[in-house]
C-alpha cells in the first residue's frame, strides 16, 4: 500500500511504453499519461498519512515524502492538461515523450523517499536521464537544433554535478561508514565543524543545487529553458525544483540544528549570488522562457534563505515556498504554452495586447507574474515574508536587507512582462484559443495562488509537521 | 488588548472592507454594462450609508481603537486580522466610502469600454485602502497596504491616457521600491517586540536611538514617496495625467493621504526620538515641496497637471503641520488631509466632466468658457477658491490651524511657506481667469447634466461644512491627538540624553 503512487507510474510507464510500439497512438498515449497523473495524485493524497519503511529501510514514506509526491503529481497533472496537444515536440516521438515524463515523476518521486544514499542515487539517475532525453525530442523548426545544444549542455552539467556528489557521498561513507541517513546524522553531528565533513555536505549538496538552479551550478539554466519544448522547460522548471529543495532540507538536517556555520555560510554566498545574478541577467531578456529561468535562479536563491536558518520554522517555510513557486511557475508556463502557435519560442513581445486576445490568459499570467514578484495578497508575498522573518530572527540582517533589495530589483521584468500584456497593442497578433481543461486549470491555478497567499495556516502546519517527522 | 475596544455587536470594519470585494464578486457575474455600473453604485453607496454610524457612534473621549476585531489569522508568526479606528484614521475611512460613489458616479459615460473590470478594479481599491487606515496588525497593513497597487496599476495602464505604459509602470515601481525597506524595518520591529505585528503594542517603546533612526528612514522612504515629498514626487503628475478620472480621484482623494496617515500612525508614535532628531530637515522638505509645487503648478498649461503640481504643494503643507508636533499642527493636518481629498477630488472631477466634452486638458482650448457651461464653473470657481484655502472654505481652516502652529514654533520656517500660501493663489487665479474670461468661449459646450451635479454637489456640501464649522471634525481627533503627543513627549522626557540634534 505505501508503495502505490509510485507502483502504478511504474505499470503505467509499461503500458505508455506499449502505446508507443505502435504508430499514431498520440491521443491515447495522452490519455493514459493524463489518467496516470490524477491517478498518482489521488492515490499520494489517499496515502498522506502513512508511515513506513520499506526495503530494507532505504526507502522511507513519511508525511514530508508523500506531500512532495503529492505536489509534483498535480504539478505533473497540470503540465499535461496545459501541453495538451504536444505543440513542440515531433509528432512520432510524443507517446516516448509521456513515458519518459512519467518515468522521470517516478525517479523524483522516488528520490523524496529515499533515505539511503545509494537508492537515491538510483532514484536521482532515473529522473534526470528521463529529463535528459526529453529535451532534444523538440520539432527542428528554426533548423538551428538549439534543442541538441540545449541538451548537449544539460548532460554535460548534469554529469558534473552528478560526479562531484558522488564524491561528496564517498567522503560521507569514508567519514561515517554507513550510506543510511538515520545513522549519518548523529555522526554527522559528532563531526561538526570538521572541514572533510563539511566538504562532504558541501559538495553532496552540489548534485541538488544543480537541480535547484542555484548559483554556481545554474549554467546550464538559460540555454535548456530556450532550447527545450516549452512543455519541456514548464516540466524542468518546477517539478525537479521541488524534489532538490526536499533533499536540500534532508542533507541541511545533517548539520542542524547547530553544527554547521560553514555550511549555513555556503549557503548564504549561494543565496546571495544566485539572487544577484538571477535577478540582474533576467532584467535584459527577450526570450520569456529565458526571464523565468533566471528568475528561477533567483527564486533558489530564496528557498536557501529558509534553509539556512536550520530550524523547522525555516525548512517548512522553505517546503511552503517552493509548492507556491510550483503554483505560480505553472501558472506562467500554462500561459506561454498557450500562446505558442506551434509550439516555437515565446518572445516577451509576442504578448502584447494579451488581455485583449485571451483575458482570461491575461489575469493569469498578471497573477502568476505578480506572485513570482512577491507583491500581496499571493502566495509569492507570504513567502518571501516569512523567509525574510526567519532569516532576520537568525540573525541574518544583511542577508535579509539584501534579499529585500533583490525583490525591488526583480519587480521591473515581471512588471514589464505585465506591462507588454495589458497595455501594447496586440497589432495583427491573433486571439489564442482556450481549451475547457486549461480555463478550469488556470483558474484553479489562480485560486491555489491566492488562497495559499491569504491563508497559509494550512499549509504551514501541514509543511512544519512534515519537517518535524524527518528531523 | 487594553489598546482596543473590542466590538461585541455586529462587525461593522469588516463589513465595510469585505461589501466591496463582494460587490467585486456579484459584479463578474453581472450581464449588461447598465447592470454593473449599478450594481458597483449601489455597493458603494451602501458602503458609505453604512459607514456613518463609525461617526455617530464613535467616543470621542477616549484615545483607543474602537469598533475594534480581533482574529488570529497565522498563529505561527502571530500575525492577527486586527482591525480598529481612533480619531485619526476615522475621517480617513470616512473620507474614503464617501469618495468612492462619487468616483463611480464621475465614470459613468467616461469608461465606455470594459465597464465591468472597471468597476471591479475600482471596489478593490475600496476594500484594500479601507483595510490600509484600519489595520492594527502590520503585516495585515503592508499586504493591504502592497496589494493596492495591482488594481491602481490597472486603472492607469488599461483605462489611462496616451503615455498610460510609462505613467503606470513609473508609479508602480516608484511605489513598491520604496516600501521594500518598510518591509524589513517592520520584520525588525517584529523580532524586537518579542514577536508581535500589534501597531499599538510596537508604540512607545524604548528602542535604541540608532535603531529608532534605521528603522524611521525605512518608513520615511515609503511614505515619503507616496504622499509624495519633494524630492519623491516625479512619479505624481506623470500617474494623474495619464489616468482616468476617477483614478485621478481615487489617487489623489485617498492614495496621498495614506503617505501621511503612515507618518501619523507610524512614525510619531514608534520612532519619537528620531522624529524629534529629523523632524527639522522634514520641514525644509515640506518647504521645498510648497515652493516647487506652487511655482511648477503656475507654469503648467495642462489643467490636469497643474492640479497635480498643486497636490505637492498641499501635501507639503500637511507634513509640515506633521512635524512640528504640536495638537494645532496635527490637527491642522489631519483636516487638511481631509480637505485635499475633497477639493482636489473635486477638482479632477471637473477637469474629467470637461475632457468627457472637449477631449482636451489645456487650459487654452478652453478659454471663457463661463458664458457657455455656467454651472460648471460655478462649481470650479468655489472648488478652485477651496484649493487656495478662501476663507470660509474647507481649506482655509486646515491651512489656517498649521501656520498658527507654524508660527508658534518656528517663524523662520513659517515665514519661508507664506509665499506658498500666495503662489497657491495666484495658479489657481490664473486657471480660473483663462478659463471664465479670457477668449471667445464655446458655443458648443453642454452644461453640466444631472448625474454630473449630483457627482459634485456633496463635495461642494463639505468644503463648507468644514469651512464653517469645522468643530465636530476637529471634535473627533482631540483624544488620539493629545494621545500621540503624549506618546512623543513620554520618549523626549525618557531620553534627554539622546536629544542631540543630528550634526
Amino acid at each position: 500500500m505505501l508503495f502505490i503512487p509510485e507502483l502504478v507510474l511504474l505499470i503505467g510507464s509499461l503500458v505508455l511504453f506499449g502505446v508507443s510500439l505502435g504508430e499514431g497512438k498520440e491521443k491515447m498515449a495522452h490519455n493514459v499519461a493524463l489518467g496516470l497523473s490524477v491517478a498518482a495524485s489521488l492515490l499520494c493524497l489517499a496515502t498522506l498519512g502513512q508511515k513506513g519503511s520499506l526495503f530494507f529501510d532505504a526507502y522511507r514514506i513519511d508525511l514530508f515524502s508523500q506531500l512532495f509526491k503529492l505536489a509534483m503529481a498535480l504539478g505533473m497533472t497540470v503540465v499535461i492538461i496545459f501541453g495538451g496537444q504536444l505543440k513542440g515536440i515531433t509528432t512520432k516521438m510524443r507517446p516516448e515523450y509521456y513515458l519518459f515524463m512519467v518515468l522521470s515523476t517516478l525517479g523524483l518521486m522516488m528520490l523524496v523517499s529515499s533515505v539511503e544514499l545509494l537508492t537515491l542515487f538510483v532514484a536521482l539517475e532515473l529522473s534526470s536521464f528521463a529529463l535528459y532525453l526529453m529535451v532534444p525530442m523538440r520539432d527542428d523548426h528554426g533548423g538551428l537544433r538549439i534543442q541538441m545544444e540545449a541538451a548537449i549542455k544539460y548532460i554535460l552539467f548534469g554529469v558534473v554535478a552528478t560526479g562531484t556528489m558522488l564524491y561528496g557521498m564517498s567522503y560521507l561513507y569514508g567519514l561515517t561508514g554507513t550510506t543510511y541517513m538515520s545513522d549519518l546524522v548523529p555522526k554527522m553531528h559528532e563531526l561538526a565543524g570538521n572541514p572533510t565533513a563539511m566538504l562532504a555536505i558541501a559538495l553532496f549538496m552540489s548534485g541538488f543545487f544543480y537541480k535547484l538552479a542555484v548559483f554556481p551550478f545554474h549554467f546550464w539554466v538559460p540555454d535548456v529553458y530556450q532550447g527545450a519544448s516549452n512543455v519541456t522547460t514548464a516540466f524542468i522548471a518546477s517539478i525537479p525544483k521541488l524534489a532538490a529543495t526536499a533533499l536540500l532540507i534532508r542533507i541541511t538536517t545533517l548539520v542542524a540544528p547547530d553544527a554547521g556555520e560553514s555550511v549555513v555560510m555556503l549557503l548564504m554566498v549561494c543565496a546571495v549570488c544566485s539572487m544577484f545574478y538571477g535577478n540582474l541577467s533576467a532584467l535584459v531578456q527577450t526570450d520569456i522562457k529565458r526571464m523565468l529561468g533566471f528568475s528561477g535562479i533567483a527564486h533558489a536563491g530564496f528557498v536557501l534563505l529558509g534553509l539556512l536558518t536550520l530550524d523547522t520554522a525555516g525548512f517548512a517555510t522553505s517546503m511552503y515556498y517552493i509548492s507556491g513557486y510550483l503554483f505560480m511557475n505553472l501558472a506562467c508556463f500554462l500561459v506561454i504554452c498557450k500562446v505558442s502557435q506551434n509550439g516555437e519560442n515565446v518572445s516577451i513581445d509576442d504578448l502584447s495586447g494579451l488581455y485583449k486576445r485571451a483575458p482570461l490568459l491575461a489575469l493569469t499570467l498578471l497573477i502568476g507574474m505578480l506572485a513570482l514578484a512577491g507583491i500581496p495578497p499571493f502566495v509569492g508575498f507570504m513567502g518571501k515574508f516569512m523567509l525574510l522573518t526567519g532569516a532576520l530572527k537568525a540573525g541574518h540582517l544583511p542577508l535579509v536587507i539584501l534579499a529585500a533589495l533583490n525583490t525591488a530589483i526583480a519587480i521591473y521584468y515581471y512588471l514589464s512582462v505585465v506591462r507588454v500584456a495589458f497595455t501594447k497593442a496586440p497589432e495583427d497578433r491573433p486571439d489564442v484559443s482556450v481549451d475547457v481543461l486549461t480555463r478550469v486549470v488556470s483558474v484553479a491555478l489562480i485560486v491555489i495562488i491566492i488562497f495559499m497567499g491569504v491563508v497559509p495556516k494550512p499549509i504551514l502546519a501541514l509543511a512544519t509537521s512534515a519537517v518535524k517527522s524527518i528531523l | 488588548m487594553d489598546f482596543l475596544i473590542i466590538n461585541e455587536g455586529f462587525p461593522i470594519l469588516s463589513t465595510l472592507v469585505f461589501l466591496p470585494l463582494v460587490g467585486a464578486l456579484i459584479l463578474l457575474f453581472l450581464p449588461s454594462e447598465n447592470l454593473q455600473r449599478m450594481c458597483a453604485m449601489l455597493i458603494t453607496v451602501v458602503t458609505a450609508l453604512f459607514s456613518i454610524q463609525l461617526f455617530t457612534g464613535f467616543d470621542t473621549t477616549t484615545a483607543k481603537y474602537q469598533f475594534g476585531e480581533h482574529v488570529s489569522w497565522i498563529p505561527s508568526l502571530n500575525i492577527n486580522y486586527t482591525l480598529g479606528i481612533d480619531g485619526i484614521s476615522l475621517l480617513l475611512v470616512l473620507l474614503t466610502t464617501f469618495i468612492m460613489p462619487l468616483c463611480v458616479l464621475g465614470s459613468w459615460t467616461y469608461i465606455k469600454k470594459r465597464v465591468k473590470e472597471f468597476m471591479i478594479c475600482l471596489l478593490i481599491m475600496e476594500t484594500a485602502m479601507l483595510g490600509v487606515f484600519m489595520a492594527l496588525d502590520f503585516a495585515l497593513f503592508y499586504i493591504l497596504w502592497e496589494a493596492m497597487l495591482i488594481p491602481m496599476y490597472l486603472l492607469i495602464a488599461i483605462w489611462g491616457g496616451p503615455r498610460k505604459t510609462y505613467a503606470s509602470i513609473k508609479f508602480f515601481l516608484y511605489t513598491l521600491a520604496g516600501s521594500v525597506m518598510l518591509l524589513v524595518a517592520i520584520i525588525a520591529l517584529y523580532l524586537a517586540n518579542d514577536g508581535t505585528f500589534s501597531i499599538p503594542i510596537m508604540m512607545g517603546q524604548d528602542y535604541p536611538f540608532s535603531f529608532q533612526i534605521w528603522v524611521f528612514l525605512a518608513f520615511f522612504l515609503a511614505f515619503a514617496i507616496k504622499v509624495p515629498m519633494f524630492p519623491f514626487h516625479t512619479w505624481l503628475p506623470a500617474a494623474h495625467v495619464e489616468a482616468p478620472t476617477a483614478g485621478s480621484v481615487v489617487l489623489a482623494s485617498v492614495l496621498l493621504k495614506m503617505g501621511t496617515y503612515g507618518f501619523l500612525r507610524f512614525c510619531l508614535p514608534i520612532t519619537p526620538l528620531a522624529t524629534i532628531s529629523l523632524g527639522p530637515y522634514i520641514l525644509w522638505l515640506s518647504i521645498a515641496a510648497i515652493l516647487y509645487g506652487g511655482f511648477t503648478a503656475l507654469a503648467q498649461s495642462d489643467m490636469k497637471k497643474l492640479i497635480a503640481y498643486s497636490s505637492v504643494g498641499h501635501m507639503g503643507f500637511v507634513t509640515l503641520g506633521i512635524f512640528f508636533l504640536n495638537k494645532q499642527g496635527l490637527e491642522g493636518a489631519i483636516l487638511q488631509m481631509i480637505n485635499h481629498g475633497i477639493t482636489t477630488g473635486a477638482l479632477f472631477l471637473c477637469v474629467g466632466m470637461l475632457y468627457e466634452r472637449t477631449h482636451s486638458r489645456e487650459i487654452a482650448d478652453h478659454s471663457g468658457i463661463a458664458q457657455n457651461v455656467p454651472i460648471f464653473v460655478t462649481f470650479l470657481t468655489i472648488f478652485s477658491l477651496s484649493s487656495l484655502a478662501f476663507p470660509a472654505t474647507n481649506s482655509f481652516v486646515g491651512e489656517f490651524l498649521v501656520l498658527a502652529s507654524a508660527f508658534s514654533v518656528n517663524k523662520i520656517i513659517a515665514g519661508a511657506a507664506i509665499p506658498g500660501a500666495i503662489l497657491a493663489a495666484a495658479y489657481m487665479f490664473r486657471l480660473l481667469q483663462h478659463v471664465l474670461f479670457r477668449g471667445p468661449g464655446r458655443p458648443d459646450l453642454q452644461d453640466l447634466n444631472v448625474r454630473e451635479i449630483v457627482t459634485l454637489a456633496p463635495l461642494l456640501f463639505f468644503v463648507f461644512w468644514i469651512g464653517l464649522a469645522p468643530e465636530p471634525f476637529l471634535n473627533v481627533m482631540h483624544a488620539s491627538v493629545d494621545n500621540l503627543l503624549g506618546q512623543v513627549e513620554l520618549a523626549k522626557a525618557g531620553a534627554q540624553m539622546a536629544m542631540m540634534p543630528l550634526p
